[in-house]
């Protein structure tokens, strides 16, 4: 608050000096007082325990959606107990994510989820006060060896048929650059043993709810031509399928012969006896290092 | 001057009514005459379905030949006539039925049933549908405006509280008033808005920084406005307002921000306020002994879906949304009056002539502000309402009896009902800090999505979900214009898929007669029409007609963008038109 309001008066001052030179002076002054503020900004709550109490219920309110109750990554939002974030590193870094949102990304900037002003200074520092005080209970980053991972992602473990990374790889499944950075190991792991359990998502449209999630579609068209693929989008009466060999193929529900739907992922189960856990460590490793970039 | 005359003309049909299609000399033609077939001046009789015209000229490229005598005429019908006709009497709202191209109302009507009687679009002829025109507005978020249309004019509103006029026929605009919002207005859950109403020669309008405006319909002036409530202390307007008699009636909206939730009456041409209720009675108060100490003071119970109104009976009949905070039981013990009800006001005073509380002490946010609708059958004056919660209840509206309550979707809140029948919360669907998964999830069942009746089928269709949330507490203190929730609410993950379903329930049994489950949840609304069908959207953005009969689907249109808003329908010319927003635009349809 303190910050925006001292900005905004700066700015608006800057409005009314006519002057270029003077304009000049004030902007080098507002950077100059912009850069000494950030580096001032400190968490007024860190380290207490209180306050993180109070963050822990403002992050279930404001957060927990897409970051998981206690903090651990959600659905959508990365695990936030991580000690190393790929946005943020000091509490300053937080507010600012926190306030300002990570643009490209589905995090928002404060008070733009459409329900009204949003959090307050204070309730955004217990919220970082909450979540260091998580990291500390965190379990320490995965090791594994990356460079192996890399080698049986695109080699024996046969990812890369259906799975791109760094724009190698199959088109089948979702693209999966970013997943190591967005997603928990835990959540990786469990999408590869039992890939079923929770179906990634495909396409999000700009006004609808819900994404496409990939389900498994088997259609037979009029001619009796088999299709088997997962859903790239549907409708009512329309579906969008790639098949098995990254065909597209744009169908019309009533002109089908039949059309079932799945929610048994296309993407076969990864047991033990087929991936080890260690090996799966080093996917993980090398998903996790891509996805740090 | 002739042309001004000219568009203040109708015609008074039979029982008071008046009808576009009727309009003999109509809007300055006389002068755009090289439009070839616009400048064709008719009578027509006011069959909405295959007029006939009685007398046709056909105006020529550069000259216009028109009859001295018919000028004549016209100019005379113009000016006794102009006055009157102009008019949105509250005697025509009364009568709505008898001028069935007209959608005056939020829901069409003041029985709030949004049937249309309109029968040229029929189950036989419905897949030759095609689009009419389109109407852009620009806005971005969630478009719910239901347009009202009058004497061949479109009224509707958008998110950012903008209000406009379309010619019905082209959808072209005559005026937009864009109002300028307060950058740090509280709207709970989004920038929206659900349209207006409209009385005389006013349309009203409420708005997010909680204003209610009065609007002139020719121009889009504002005429008054006056300030209902502080909008930073969360106070907001979503509404569709509803004109009774001379009062615009109109709920506050707040229930996520603790505010004490009312509703108002004001004068339609002065916007002097002439009544509020309070919807969380104040110290000596029946009603008041249902919350535990001050919590009545930031108790919400909003009332921000349009209610109906029985001229019968002079009742207004007004739905409430929840308990403040939305999700959090503990500092508010109590039944919580008047959060979650159905209250039945005289429409003169605002004074409250009975009440029924859904549910009770609500801890779920499940409002119950969806639209209350008057089904007169076998005798008894009801009222019907599918609840946020699940339940399907239909009330005796004389007396806001009880008469049944049964689910219409997945519920796991309640196993047992009262001794009035009224469903009971379980003890274990109440929130717990670890999360406990309930269903429906605090969105509901169904929502604000208008639903309707259609009294050819004797059938009820409502927009429904089967979702589950998982609800976690959050212990927090109110702080004014703050959010105060009391707790966090996620879908799970393990109830996934959730389903959408549009579902047609027999009032008589509660029973679900049939559903049509989309591919995902929608929040469109649903029009019934004479023709024997029902009209609904649906998330990905298609418009679909149903056979009212079995819901199978006859036709669709893909418009787009998804649906959030509720379908009406009206005539021009007598031809039948089926409008719905999407997207960030307006849609009307039509036979080809």
């Amino acid at each position: 608050m303190l910050r925006k309001q001292t900005g905004q008066r700066l700015l608006q001052s800057g409005r009314t000096i006519l002057s270029v030179s003077r304009l000049a002076t004030s902007i080098m002054v507002l950077f100059g007082v912009a850069v000494a503020f950030a580096a001032d900004v400190r968490n007024p709550f860190a380290g207490n325990a209180k306050a993180a109490k109070a963050g822990e219920y403002q992050f279930r309110i404001n957060c927990a959606l897409c970051h998981g109750l206690g903090a651990h990554g959600g659905g959508r939002g990365p695990d936030l107990t991580r000690a190393v974030k790929k946005h943020t590193h000091s509490d300053a870094d937080m507010f600012q994510v926190i306030s300002n949102g990570i643009p490209g990304t589905a995090m928002p900037a404060n008070g733009t989820n459409g329900q009204g002003v949003g959090m307050t200074d204070a309730e955004m520092w217990q919220i970082i006060t909450y979540i260091r005080s998580q990291e500390v209970k965190a379990p320490g980053n995965a090791v594994g060896n990356a460079g192996h991972g890399k080698d049986l992602f695109y080699g024996d473990a046969n990812c890369s048929l259906c799975h791109m990374v760094e724009g190698k790889g199959g088109r089948l499944g979702p693209e999966l650059t970013a997943v190591g950075g967005s997603r928990t190991r835990e959540a990786i792991i469990e999408s590869v043993r039992s890939p079923s359990r929770r179906l990634a998502w495909g396409l999000t449209e700009p006004t609808k709810e819900f994404p496409q999630e990939y389900e498994s579609v088997t259609a037979v068209t009029a001619d009796g031509k088999q299709v088997k693929g997962v859903t790239l989008n549907e409708d009512s009466f329309s579906v969008q399928v790639m098949d098995t060999s990254e065909q597209i193929h744009l169908l019309e529900k009533n002109k089908l012969r039949s059309f079932e739907k799945s929610r048994q992922s296309a993407m076969p189960v990864y047991g033990t006896d087929i991936l080890s856990d260690k090996d799966l460590g080093d996917i993980v490793a090398y998903l996790t290092s891509v996805g740090a970039k | 001057m002739m042309n001004r005359l000219a568009q203040e003309i109708g015609v008074r049909s039979r029982g008071g009514a008046v009808d576009l299609s009727a309009q003999p000399c109509r809007s300055g033609r006389f002068r755009a005459a090289s439009r070839g077939r616009e400048g064709m001046m008719a009578f027509r009789p006011r069959a909405p379905q295959g007029p006939k015209p009685s007398h046709v000229f056909f105006a020529q490229r550069g000259a216009v030949r028109v009859p001295a005598g018919l000028l004549a005429t016209c100019l005379m019908v113009a000016f006794f006539a102009s006055h009157a006709l102009s008019q949105v009497t509250f005697e025509r709202l009364v009568n709505s039925a008898k001028e069935p191209q007209n959608w005056m109302t939020y829901s069409g009507d003041y029985t709030g049933k949004r049937f249309s009687s309109l029968d040229q679009i029929t189950v036989s002829n419905a897949r030759t549908m095609v689009a009419k025109w389109v109407y852009q507005t620009g806005a971005t978020g969630k478009l719910e405006t239901s347009p009202l249309a009058v004497d061949g004019i479109l009224y509707a509103t958008a998110q950012d509280d903008r209000a406009f006029a379309l010619d019905a026929r082209t959808g072209r605009p005559l005026w937009i008033y864009q109002r300028q919002i307060p950058g740090d207005i509280r709207p709970c859950c989004g920038h929206v808005n659900r349209g207006l109403a409209i009385l005389g020669d006013k349309v009203y309008l409420g708005t997010l920084d909680a204003h209610v405006l009065a609007l002139d319909a020719k121009t889009g002036a504002v005429v008054w406005d006056v300030v209902a409530a502080d909008y930073r202390t969360g106070h907001s307007f979503t509404v569709a307002p509803l004109a009774v008699k001379d009062l615009i009636v109109i709920g506050v909206s707040g229930g996520e921000y603790g505010v004490r939730g009312f509703i108002d009456a004001y004068d339609a041409a002065t916007g002097e306020r002439k009544w509020r209720l309070y919807t969380v009675p104040g110290p000596g108060e029946p009603g008041h002994d249902s919350w535990e100490g001050n919590s009545w003071k930031v108790g919400g119970a909003p009332a921000w879906n349009t209610g109906t109104y029985d001229p019968a009976t002079n009742q207004i009949f007004w739905p409430t949304g929840n308990p403040a905070p939305s999700n959090r039981g503990e500092g508010r013990a109590g039944d919580n009056l008047y959060s979650n009800s159905l209250l039945a006001l005289n429409a003169d005073t605002g004074k409250m002539n009975w009440y029924f509380q859904f549910t009770k002490h609500d801890e779920h946010d499940w409002d119950a502000t969806q639209v209350p609708v008057m089904i007169d059958a076998s005798g008894k004056h009801l009222i019907a309402q599918a609840n946020r919660n699940g339940f399907f209840y239909v009330l005796d509206r004389t007396t806001g009896k009880l008469l049944s309550a049964n689910a219409y979707g997945k519920v796991t809140w309640s196993d047992t009902k009262d001794a009035e029948g009224r469903p009971v919360a379980k003890k274990d669907a109440s929130p717990t800090l670890e999360g406990r998964t309930v269903c429906p999830g605090a969105l509901g069942t169904t929502n604000f999505m208008a639903p309707t009746y259609d009294p050819q089928t004797a059938l009820f269709y409502v927009t429904a979900r089967d979702q589950c949330d998982i609800f976690s507490t959050a212990p927090q203190p109110y702080e004014a214009g703050h959010a105060y929730y009391g707790s966090a609410y996620f879908p799970s993950e393990e109830a996934r898929p959730y389903l959408g379903f549009l579902k047609a329930i027999d009032p008589a049994t509660g029973q679900v007669k049939w559903k049509f489950e989309h591919t995902s949840p929608t929040w469109s609304g649903v029009l019934s029409t004479a023709g024997g069908l029902v009209f609904s959207g649906d998330a990905e953005g298609d418009f679909i007609a149903f056979e009212a009969a079995s819901g199978t689907p006859l036709w669709h249109f893909q418009m787009g963008g998804a649906v959030y808003a509720p379908p009406m329908a009206f005539a021009v010319d007598g031809k039948q038109y089926v409008a719905i927003a999407a997207g960030s635009a307006v849609y009307a349809f039509g036979l080809p």
